[in-house]
């Protein structure tokens, strides 16, 4: 079976060549944002280079102290402290509102496009999976961008300018410098690869943690039952060792490999100050131009260099976390939406009765068998159909086709002559209601689920479809009436309770072709005998086709479809069907006998 | 606790927490701390070698124009030796702040878990599962969150003091100047926090909600695609999505007016005391090695005491999620259980349901279960038959003592299910819930849930259940796992894999709650058959949830509850005759056919 594109086979810079295609708010105004990073870095160098101003020219200048020189050097480092603070402001907020702005747009689009996936991708993803992809992995790629890419823009660009202006007082001691940093810069590419495994396995390993804790919550009923507490207990503490376990391994790679940005620090403070004293002396250069205010500003301006190694070190592991959630997020707008809304171009289906044709209709889940086999027939407008056939006989996917959650691999599905591929998105929800077995529920009240298909209709309406239903009492004897909260997943009301809303939901609706998978395997039989009857009524000015189990529907029906084997293998009405000796329906009818009359 | 009364207070609780943790891990406190305060130490004397090398050896050598070889042997050993030292101290600091930090948690996990093991179901049904979830991870992760930059913060204020105190060691006048900037630092940050912690609380706040929207959404995915509500759910999604943009962006502008006050706090400290320190030069009151170890302290210091500010700012979250991990620690009733053992035999047991009544915990209505009574003998097949929400599957939970009852007393061989040692009850009873749970585990570790039996007899149960087949065909057998809730699983599947799992435990009672609903009439039928034969061999007591007939056609009695009440008990053709309301629900089905057959005659 398919899944949505995990993104893997994706390098890190089409990632984020991809990305930004994707949010292109993120780049605008990119290059202004990057100006005033630079004259922000800038700010950085103020501080080393007023104290070599200062110890040079205001403390042991040609003419002794000069405090007017020092307090004209102080003024103007502090107005250049104003402006590169001012260009600091003004790039984190230009860098906030771009990011934001086009990660809110990128998770948008992937939200939407979630839902275009075809079902059967949504059913091999985890849902879990998949919201965690327009969640947490964007909040990812914000947290870097915004925190870690600000920080390793402004900590490359103080290597930078710090190199600069080392290069500028003394290219020896830069050297120097960069020779003591340079077994760090040469050991990052070990430890990157050893930190972004180790936090790999730590997220992996949280995952199986969270997995395990969940079970005495989610499955009290049977850890209960069963009294496997103890081996529920014992299979958690092993998971919560094992995520402490990889935990202190990471924190472990990341504390050595934090404290080599402090060692290469202090050989670079010493190499500056020996190596510095020398070439002052000229032992090492004959021209002995370093002054004393150089090699102190040198000390200054390695500070700035062990500060950004460090956090550069930390933001490297997060951007590898970055780019991978970056990736997730682009692999579902790379999945592609097989149900393509033909839109303004489509067509739009008339009201009342729909004709529908099967004109050689195969269908296979990519990589399976086919479930259906060159399928073909056509029920008139207005008809009751009933298809029945064994699990996994095919009769779910002649729904599912017939909706348009999936099409076809070959053939052709028409409503009203035309192929479904060519009506429009609206036209066709508004005039093809499905009610699945399990009738999703939003945790609100019981009207807002009812009224979800059509926002428009009043709790009069409601109560009015309710009452054509036989359900008026049901309505009553809940505690709010259509006022009721029903829950998470509308799970304060029962199974059954549930599915009485779906058929609520599609009575109101009003389709013009309603297509029933299910819909009443949970009420009891008496309830659904009442449904029955009303939804018989509800059928009268619709096309209806109906899958169940239970072949009391099919008996009422004014055909019956018997799917074996992914094919049509009986057609007629219960009476004729029945009649024929050792047909699949016959034997259907006989096991359902069984189950009656016991 | 009130959400302001939790902003006033949570300072004060923020460290209450905190000491909980070093309580519970003293030496691991120590030890990150100690290196905390290494490392805050070796800083500050990075900038005491810095003065000492500018005074010994940089001036001197410049001025004298010569400088011994020792001199400089003396500077490198300094710095070298500083930064090893420094680098231990790193990594005491950060291994032990994540140590301490990894073992919090994973001691709350379990106390949690543990809890939640130990907790009766009706404690369940009363907090919602997300809440239960949230419990046991995001809480536990916040409470503990401060560890991490705690030894950094202790170790910030020990660089603090050190720093003053060298700083006045130097020159008292320029202590009293960089003196200014720590505190300003300190209220600048203080004031940061108090103008983003709303901001990030109500961002947290919008990334649950985010999530719980996305959740809902694809949960819902079927409804939302046949309706063509996709546009409106995508604006539902936005409409929060937009909000957390904004915040963020308000954050995000806080940020970028206090990143650069912050830097430029002590980069004017230096200014000022570079203009003071040239007066003092110049008046002889000061070394220029003094004026530049004030400078480089205040620069090295000023950084670190954003930790500070950090750890401050994760104190709100941890302690609401504190308090709502505790509160589930502090969350009492447990089962009680007796010290009577049920017997292993292999005959069924006699069960007696006593003027049973039971009320949902919280509720205020009315009584889901009032004065049942019913006996079923050893090896006898009871049918519990009734309309939806009749309180069918109320009983069958009291059955397997997942709850007890209000009122009355249900026993097994006589004996009170309260009075069963832990463990017991649950060794010859099993009950098969409606909704089939699976565990993240292979198919063999579903059935057997570590009952040690051989593999013939895994799949003689799951034969029983009618899930050989479907078994045999996933990739690895018995050893294919079966992913988080079982999701790979239809929902007919799964609940036979439920029903190997108490078949495969050979209970002398059974309880069926529906346990068929989603498998078709066919493979139910051959369910029922194989059970049918099962039952009767074993001796097994059966009682069983039941809507069809076949099912019903199971039971030597039936009994027959309507709101609550048992309105009637006996067998299945004695109750269609004197019963009508149950005539009436079993026999629906024949009702149309008579009527369909009446229309089309």
């Amino acid at each position: 079976m398919s899944a949505v594109d995990s993104g893997e086979t994706l390098g890190g810079i089409e990632t984020i060549r991809r990305g930004l295609r994707y949010s292109p708010e993120l780049v605008s105004g990119i290059w202004t944002t990057l100006l005033l990073a630079v004259v922000a870095s800038i700010g950085q160098v103020v501080v080393p280079v007023a104290v070599q101003q200062t110890l040079d020219h205001g403390l042991h200048g040609d003419h002794g102290a000069d405090v007017g020189f020092v307090v004209r050097a102080g003024l103007l480092a502090t107005l250049a402290i104003a402006v590169t603070g001012w260009a600091s402001y003004a790039m984190t907020r230009r860098l906030f509102t771009a990011s934001e702005r086009g990660l809110a747009t990128l998770r948008e689009k992937a939200f939407r496009h979630v839902h275009d996936l075809p079902l059967l991708t949504q059913s091999t993803e985890r849902r879990g999976a998949l919201v965690s992809r327009v969640t947490s992995d964007v909040d990812q790629i914000s947290q870097f961008i915004v925190y870690g890419g600000l920080l390793f823009v402004v900590s490359v660009g103080q290597m930078l300018i710090a190199t600069v202006v080392m290069a500028v007082y003394s290219w020896q001691l830069a050297l120097v410098v960069w020779l003591c940093f340079g077994p760090l810069f040469a050991s990052l590419r070990y430890f990157q690869g050893k930190l972004s495994a180790a936090y790999t396995q730590v997220r992996r390993q949280v995952g199986a943690m969270l997995s395990a804790v969940s079970e005495p919550v989610v499955g009290a009923a049977v850890v209960k039952a069963y009294a496997v507490e103890s081996r529920t207990q014992a299979r958690i503490d092993a998971e919560v060792a094992a995520t402490q376990v990889a935990q202190t391994r990471a924190q472990g790679f990341t504390a050595t490999f934090f404290s080599l940005g402090g060692l290469s620090g202090g050989l670079a403070n010493a190499g500056v100050i020996v190596i510095g004293v020398l070439l002052g002396l000229g032992y090492l250069h004959s021209g002995g131009d370093l002054t004393s205010g150089e090699v102190l500003a040198f000390a200054f301006l390695v500070s700035l260099f062990v500060g950004p190694v460090q956090t550069g070190s930390q933001i490297l592991t997060d951007a590898q976390n970055a780019v991978a959630s970056w990736r997730r997020v682009i692999g579902i707008l790379d999945t592609p939406a097989d149900l393509v809304d033909p839109g303004e171009d489509g067509e739009v289906l008339p009201r009342g009765p729909l004709a529908v044709e099967f004109d050689q209709v195969t269908f296979a889940y990519p990589g399976g068998t086919p479930v259906l086999h060159d399928v073909t027939f056509a029920l008139a407008p207005g008809v009751r159909v009933s298809v029945v056939g064994e699990t996994g006989s095919g009769k779910s996917t002649i729904a599912k086709l017939l909706t348009r959650l999936m099409d076809p691999t070959e053939g052709v599905v028409r409503l009203d002559g035309v192929d479904l591929r060519r009506v429009r998105n609206d036209s066709l929800r508004q005039s093809v209601v499905l009610v699945p077995q399990e009738g999703f529920l939003f945790d609100d009240t019981l009207a807002a689920n009812v009224r979800y298909g059509r926002p428009d209709a009043t709790d009069t309406e409601i109560e009015y479809a309710a009452g054509v239903l036989g359900l008026a009492d049901w309505l009553a004897s809940l505690p709010l009436g259509v006022q009721t909260r029903v829950g998470q997943r509308g799970e304060s009301l029962s199974a059954g309770e549930r599915q009485l809303v779906a058929l609520l939901r599609a009575q109101l609706d009003d389709p013009d072709l309603l297509v029933l998978d299910e819909a009443t395997s949970a009420v009891d039989p008496a309830l659904e005998m009442r449904i029955g009857r009303a939804l018989e009524r509800l059928m009268s000015d619709r096309t209806s086709v109906t899958i169940a189990h239970r072949l009391s529907t099919a008996e009422a029906a004014d055909e019956v479809l018997v799917v074996d084997g992914g094919r049509i293998v009986q057609r007629g009405r219960h009476t004729e069907l029945i009649a024929e000796e050792g047909s699949v329906y016959a034997r259907l009818h006989a096991s359902w006998m069984a189950q009656q009359g016991g | 606790m009130g959400v302001t009364a939790a902003r006033r207070a949570s300072t004060t609780d923020g460290f209450g927490v905190l000491w909980v943790a070093i309580k519970r891990e003293p030496w691991v406190f120590t030890l990150s701390t100690l290196g905390s305060a290494l490392f805050g130490a070796l800083t500050v004397a990075d900038a005491w070698v810095l003065g000492w090398s500018t005074n010994h050896v940089v001036l001197p050598a410049f001025r004298d124009g010569h400088i011994g070889t020792g001199w400089l042997l003396a500077v490198v050993g300094l710095f070298v030796g500083v930064a090893i030292l420094r680098a231990v101290g790193v990594i005491a600091r950060r291994l032990g702040a994540g140590v301490m930090q990894y073992r919090m948690q994973a001691h709350y996990r379990r106390a949690v878990t543990r809890k939640y093991l130990e907790l009766p179901l009706a404690w369940h049904h009363r907090h919602p599962t997300g809440e239960l979830l949230s419990n046991a991870n995001s809480d536990v992760e916040a409470a503990w969150a401060p560890i991490a930059p705690l030894p950094m913060a202790v170790g910030t204020v020990a660089m603090m003091v050190i720093a003053i105190v060298q700083m006045f060691l130097a020159d008292l006048v320029l202590a009293c100047v960089g003196l200014l900037v720590f505190p300003a630092v300190i209220a600048t940050n203080l004031v940061y926090q108090r103008f983003s912690s709303p901001l990030m609380t109500r961002a947290q706040q919008l990334r649950a909600e985010l999530s719980g929207v996305a959740h809902e959404s694809f949960d819902g995915a079927l409804v939302v695609k046949t309706l063509g509500r996709e546009s409106e759910e995508t604006d539902r999604f936005a409409v929060t999505a937009r909000e957390l943009r904004d915040v963020n962006i308000r954050a995000g502008r806080l940020r970028a007016a206090f990143d650069p006050t912050l830097a430029a706090l002590p980069q004017l400290g230096v200014l000022v005391v570079l203009a003071v320190g040239v007066l003092r030069v110049v008046h002889g009151g000061a070394l220029a090695g003094d004026v530049v170890q004030v400078a480089y302290l205040l620069t090295i210091v000023a950084f670190p005491i954003r930790s500070l500010g950090w750890l401050l700012g994760e104190f709100p979250r941890s302690v609401v999620g504190f308090t709502r991990v505790q509160a589930v620690l502090d969350s009492t009733g447990r089962m009680p259980y007796g010290e009577g053992a049920a017997a292993r035999s292999a005959s069924g047991a006699a069960v007696a349901v006593e003027g049973v009544g039971y009320t949902y915990p919280g509720s205020s209505g009315a009584p889901l279960l009032r004065q049942v009574d019913f006996t079923v003998a050893p090896g006898r097949t009871v049918a519990l038959v009734g309309a939806t929400a009749a309180g069918k599957s109320t009983l069958t939970t009291l059955l397997a003592r997942l709850v007890d009852p209000d009122h009355g007393r249900i026993t097994l061989d006589g004996t009170d299910l309260r009075d069963f040692a832990q463990g017991e009850l649950a060794g010859v009873t099993a009950l098969v819930p409606q909704t089939a749970f699976l565990f993240d585990d292979t198919v063999r570790d579903n059935v057997t849930l570590g009952l040690q039996v051989s593999d013939d007899e895994v799949w003689a149960a799951l034969r029983t259940a009618q899930a050989d087949g479907f078994v045999a065909a996933l990739p690895d057998g018995l050893d294919t796992r079966l992913g988080e809730r079982g999701t790979s699983l239809s929902g007919g599947q799964r609940q036979r894999i439920s029903l190997a799992r108490a078949l495969i435990r050979h209970p002398r009672l059974l309880v069926l709650d529906d346990a068929t609903s989603a498998v078709d009439p066919e493979v139910e039928q051959r369910i029922l058959t194989a059970l049918r034969a099962g039952v009767a061999s074993s001796g097994t007591t059966l009682v069983v949830v039941a809507y069809r007939k076949a099912t019903i056609a199971l039971a030597d009695e039936v009994v027959h509850l309507e709101n609550g009440r048992i309105l009637d008990r006996g067998t299945h053709v004695d109750l269609l005759a004197r019963d009508a309301s149950y005539a009436r629900l079993v026999n629906a089905y024949e009702q149309t056919d008579e009527t369909t057959e009446g229309m089309s005659a």
